[in-house]
């Protein structure tokens, strides 16, 4: 349980301390507690995903089984979002870059792609805003605009909190911060994440503007 | 079942002899213990047999589990001063087999009855006018009278616009869809079923007779003709129950559904309101009455009101 | 009676629970604290659930106090649905799925898999401190204006849009809360069986309740976050008027059905299959045999988990569902029977032929059985559409769910407690007294819930304050079984007050067990273990394994204690 975040409270203290003891005696109890964590972050983004899952499955019933008021329909402009889907999957790539810089051990090139990861996730919060902007239906117009809104907003909320995680970890990965090539949890987290928003996006992108 | 694999024949025997006794008092029990309000309608005894089923096999099931634990627990217990330990038996396989496979064919059988009774009970018939599946001919036979479409200009007024839900390869203009319950009558019954309006709101069941006008806070329906009850709510989730008639329905805001039954016996039998709908669930009751049918003929011409504009639509109904 | 001294919880020897250099509190009040050591929370988990099951009864006295009379006269009609609302989402939220999953989980689990702690412990106090001020929260929406929920735990839209909206908004976000933290245990269970197994510890080795628990929070992690986000869009159509579940504006109440259930079916797998696991663990021990099937039932675990999540719509039969749906979730809710069926089967064959004592925890664990079986049959007939049409939302369903939830899980709980008592604190409970609970417990439920089955067939609707005065006789019953249920409590309460300073001291394996947390000492040390984790790959090696460990002499500390081992 050698747990790589600095800063641990008493108690893990104790768990390095004692299972150290335990590692020595032959086994290689240290590496699992690392990998628990990430693994426990794919776990927490698989019950993420079930909730998406089940607004998708309330959307397509709804389109399935409710018509719309007369004047309404399923159109939506499709130049902006498709822009902003390819904003988003270049940013995962920005992102892979990123961790492979990391792992090199080149720092600043790192904090770079970082920083070009989260301008790309900015820049695609800016766009869903210009988008809510220009749309010609408010959240309560019908069934198809709440949940469009309700659909994109959860999603818009996830990219935000992963912009944020960027730039957290951005500034954890300055020299001598809590993520470095030995210590990559941070930044695995944060592109495991910001993987997943993505591919929540596409998802989306593919039942709300092409079907 | 653990006798038999552990000891001789005398066992077998025993357990064989208890084997039967329970099946017999499984049967037995379901025969003759009656948990049931009277039936009413049609569909009641098929209902009622199905339960008979039901019950005895999970008396035999219940009871033969209960024995063989009661049996454990005194035949195994630990007396005073006992200090060792049971055998070390870990598991079985032909056991596991049998005890899996036992209720496995249990369960298809319960299944496989179960939907033969619901068949029965004109369940299994779609009544969704645009049925993706191969339903043309039910379609059809559903397409025969107007009520679902009065029924949807009804509830599209109530709720200021276009709220009535439609099938999913509906073009607007098409057909409301129509959600079903259970119970479709037979073509040949249809054709005389008395269609009677359901309409529930908090907290009351409202009919109206489309062919006479008339508008009652009861529901009265002639025994041995089939009824159609065709049900819309104003508010909030309603089920239409008739405990004697083993019927029940939800009526559900914007569905517009069909329920059809025949009752069979003349009486008054409680309509219960069967989902929460709010501080005065409790209380929305109302009485279903079966007549005679000249008695239910009396009953209409008494009620009709005098301004019936429909007069002359239906053959079967008698004109003032 | 003596204050109670934080000693009192520790055996003489043990070396104080202080950590070096830490900022816990020591003594009783770590059990106030956000303390991240697994048998704590653990142990806060049960008494906070503990609380609300007594919270939770008491609302079931009103309820059955208001029943005894045919005339709403009790209480209002508006507070009857409240307490309705209250009482549901109480024993579920508050008290089922916090105790047989964090309570004991978090207690057994570590010593399982053979670690010192959650893979998670702070992720752990996270979650459990959630619990506090969700039950708050709905506590206080009762005072609130316009009163708490009053459209059922399952809080059914259009309904739920039309009562009082804070209430309902309060009531929503004190569910969010508790799923949270359900989720957030849910992931700390799969990792910390996963992942932080004992080196040299296989799957297939590890008692029976780590495979529940695993079970348990797939499920979980599967299916609470469509309740999460069912919930937001409804409180969306209750703040903002959107028109998801609201007919009058397009919107769909199916829609929320099937979401509801989807989560809310394989809760009620969420709130037995752990109690499952706990009997798996209680019954070897005092049959003295090993586990009958263990890898059966490992199949059987799994098999639920599966079909769990495939036949919620068996609670929408009445709903205008397609017949193709209904025939679907007829056959595939029967066949759940089948792995649960394996698994009583082989609980049957693990007490045939042992030495079983009748204990209290043995009978309420044996009663269990009884009960659950009864409840399981009911249910597969429920799952029968033509049987189900005429039973739904009657009290029939009533007295089902209270078999399995009352009857099934809560029995299933006391045995626990009076298994592990000695565990927690080092003293038994007595015997006598437990007993007499037990009797009082089993004879007040079946005369609470039997008669309600009969009330179901006949026609009495649930969630009614007033019902038809021919119901009267039997209502009076269940109301006096309920009563005794209440009272049953007390000897319960005494028994596990007085025993946790006059209790018999019980050593550190008064049971003989073989299963990990006995091979420690009782209370257990902080770090679970003084010097390495034990390797237990028989957990159930009754009977035979008796040459090889002389259970009579032993103590967990002479097995596997001290640092020259
Ligand atoms: C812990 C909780 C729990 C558990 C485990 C179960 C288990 C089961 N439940 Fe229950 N149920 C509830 C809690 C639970 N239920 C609740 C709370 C409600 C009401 C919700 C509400 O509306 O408020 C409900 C409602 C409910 C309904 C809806 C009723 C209605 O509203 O109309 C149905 C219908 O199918 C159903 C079926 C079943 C079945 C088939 C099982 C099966 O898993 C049971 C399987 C077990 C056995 C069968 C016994 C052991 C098996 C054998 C000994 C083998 C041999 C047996 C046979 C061959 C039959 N339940
Ligand atoms: C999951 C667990 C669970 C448990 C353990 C219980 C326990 C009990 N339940 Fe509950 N019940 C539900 C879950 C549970 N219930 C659910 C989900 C519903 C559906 C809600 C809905 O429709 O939305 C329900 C609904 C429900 C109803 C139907 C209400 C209606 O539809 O109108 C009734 C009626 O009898 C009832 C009774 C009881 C009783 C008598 C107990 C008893 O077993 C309780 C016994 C315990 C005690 C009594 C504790 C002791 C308390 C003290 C010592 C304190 C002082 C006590 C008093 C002042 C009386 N319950
Ligand atoms: Cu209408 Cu209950
Ligand atoms: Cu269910």
């Amino acid at each position: 349980m050698t747990s790589l975040a600095p800063g641990n409270s008493d108690t893990e203290t104790r768990d390095v301390v004692s299972t150290a003891a335990v590692a020595h005696a032959g086994h290689d109890h240290g590496g699992e507690h690392a990998d628990a964590r990430l693994f426990g972050l794919a776990t927490f983004l698989v019950a993420d995903g079930m909730t998406f899952a089940g607004f998708f499955a309330a959307y397509l019933t709804f389109r399935a089984v409710n018509p719309l008021p007369p004047g309404s329909n399923y159109e939506l402009e499709l130049v902006l979002p498709a822009i902003n889907t390819m904003l988003l999957l270049v940013s995962s790539y920005t992102f892979h870059r990123a961790g492979r810089g990391l792992l090199r051990g080149d720092g600043p090139a790192c904090r770079l792609w970082l920083l070009l990861t989260a301008a790309l996730g900015a820049a695609f919060l800016a766009g869903q805003m210009v988008e809510y902007f220009h749309l010609p239906f408010g959240l309560t117009d019908n069934l198809f605009a709440s949940t469009f809104y309700a659909l994109t907003g959860f999603h818009g909320l996830h990219v935000t909190l992963g912009v944020i995680c960027i730039l957290i970890v951005w500034w954890q990965c300055r020299s001598g911060g809590r993520v470095a090539a030995s210590t990559p949890f941070g930044l695995e987290a944060a592109e495991l994440y910001w993987h997943f928003v993505d591919g929540i996006w596409v998802i989306l992108f593919g039942i709300l503007y092409l079907l | 079942m653990i006798v038999l694999a552990a000891v001789a024949i005398p066992t077998a025997l025993v357990t064989l002899l208890i084997g039967m006794a329970l099946v017999l008092t499984g049967l037995w029990v379901g025969e003759n213990v009656s948990l049931l309000p009277q039936d009413a309608s049609s569909n009641a005894p098929v209902y009622d047999s199905l339960f008979q089923v039901l019950f005895s096999i999970g008396t035999i099931l219940f009871v033969g589990i209960v024995g063989l634990l009661v049996f454990s627990l005194i035949r195994f217990r630990r007396r005073p001063g006992e200090s060792l330990d049971g055998a070390a038996i870990e598991g079985n396989l032909p056991l596991e087999i049998l005890w899996t496979a036992i209720p496995a064919v249990v369960v298809l059988f319960v299944g496989i009855y179960s939907y033969d009774i619901y068949e029965r009970m004109g369940g299994m018939a779609s009544l969704n006018h645009h049925d993706l599946g191969p339903q043309s001919e039910l379609a059809h036979r559903h397409g025969g009278h107007g009520d679902a479409m009065v029924m949807a200009s009804i509830s599209a007024s109530d709720s200021g616009g276009d709220t009535t839900p439609a099938g999913p390869s509906s073009d607007p203009g098409s057909r409301p869809r129509v959600w079903g319950g259970i119970g479709v009558p037979d073509q040949a019954v249809e054709a005389e079923a008395v269609s009677v309006d359901l309409t529930a709101m908090q907290f009351a069941f409202i009919f109206h007779y489309p062919d006479t006008n008339i508008i009652s806070g009861e529901l009265h329906v002639p025994a041995g003709r089939t009824v159609e009850l065709h049900m819309e709510a104003r508010d909030v989730i309603h089920a239409f129950w008739v405990p004697q008639f083993r019927l029940k329905q939800d009526v559900i805001p914007g569905q517009p559904t069909v329920l059809s039954f025949t009752a069979t016996r003349p009486g008054s039998y409680p309509i219960v309101c069967a989902e929460l709908c709010g501080p005065y669930h409790g209380g929305m009751r109302s009485t279903v009455v079966v007549h005679e049918p000249d008695a239910y003929e009396a009953w209409l011409r008494q009620n009709t009101p005098t301004a019936s504009p429909t007069v002359a639509n239906s053959g079967t109904t008698p004109t003032a | 009676m003596t204050l109670a001294s934080p000693t009192d919880f520790q055996p003489q020897g043990e070396p104080p629970a202080s950590s070096p250099g830490g900022l816990q509190p020591d003594g009783w009040l770590r059990y106030l604290s956000f303390s991240l050591d697994h048998k704590v929370i653990g142990l806060q988990y049960l008494v906070c659930g503990f609380f609300f099951y007594f919270l939770g009864g008491a609302l079931a006295g009103v309820i059955r106090t208001e029943l005894a009379s045919p005339i709403s006269d009790f209480v209002s009609r508006e507070t009857y649905n409240e307490v309705l609302t209250l009482h549901g989402t109480v024993m579920i939220f508050l008290w089922i799925v916090p105790v047989v999953n964090g309570a004991f989980g978090n207690y057994l689990i570590p010593f399982y898999v053979g670690a010192r702690d959650m893979a998670f412990p702070r992720l752990n106090a996270v979650a459990f401190w959630l619990i506090p001020p969700a039950g708050l929260l709905l506590i206080t929406s009762y005072f609130v204006q316009g009163g708490a929920a009053q459209s059922g735990w399952t809080a059914y839209p259009p309904l739920s849009i039309t009562t009082p909206a804070l209430g309902q908004v309060l009531w929503i976000l004190s569910v969010l809360l508790l799923g949270g933290s359900s989720i957030f245990g849910g992931i700390n269970f799969i990792a910390t069986i996963l992942k932080l197994r004992r080196p040299g510890l296989k799957m297939m080795q590890l008692p029976m309740y780590c495979w529940a628990m695993l079970g348990t929070s797939i499920l979980v992690v599967l299916s609470t976050p469509v309740l999460a986000g069912t919930l937001i869009l409804l409180s969306f159509d209750i703040i903002a008027h959107t028109g998801f579940f609201n007919p009058a504006l397009g919107g769909n109440v199916v829609v929320y059905q099937h979401l509801f259930w989807f989560y809310s079916h394989p809760a009620v797998y969420i709130m037995v299959l752990p109690a499952f696991g706990l009997v798996s663990e209680i019954l070897p021990i005092h049959a003295r045999k090993p586990l009958f099937g263990y890898t059966t039932m490992v199949y059987s675990i799994m098999g639920i988990v599966v079909l769990g999540l495939v036949v919620w719509a068996h609670h929408m039969f009445t709903s205008g569902t397609p017949p193709w749906m209904r025939l679907f979730f007829t056959i595939a809710t029967s066949f759940i029977a089948v792995p649960t069926g394996i698994k009583f089967f082989n609980w049957l064959a693990t007490l045939w032929g042992g030495k079983i004592a009748l204990n209290s925890a043995m009978l309420f664990a044996c009663a269990f059985i009884v009960n659950f079986v009864f409840g399981g049959i009911t249910g597969v007939a429920l799952a029968q559409v033509p049987f189900d049409i005429h039973v739904h939302d009657t009290y029939f369903v009533v007295a089902h769910f209270h078999y399995i939830v009352y009857g099934g899980t809560v029995f299933v709980i006391f045995s626990s407690v009076y298994h592990w008592y000695p565990k927690f604190t080092g003293r038994m409970l007595n015997e006598h007294l437990g007993r007499f609970h037990f009797l009082l417990t089993f004879i007040g439920f079946n005369l609470c819930f039997a008669p309600q089955h009969w009330l179901g067939l006949n026609g009495m609707p649930r969630r009614v304050a007033e019902y038809d005065p021919s119901f009267a006789t039997w209502n009076q019953v269940s109301s006096v079984g309920a009563l005794l249920m209440a009272i049953s409590s007390l000897p319960f309460l005494i028994n596990i007050l007085v025993s946790a300073y006059r209790g018999e001291i019980a050593g550190d394996n008064p049971w003989r067990a073989l299963t990990p947390e006995w091979l420690t000492t009782s209370p257990p040390p902080v770090e679970n273990w003084i010097g390495e984790a034990p390797l237990v790959t028989h957990p159930y090696g009754y009977g035979s394994a008796q040459d090889q460990i002389d259970l009579g002499a032993a103590t967990g500390r002479d097995l596997w204690g001290g640092p020259g081992l």
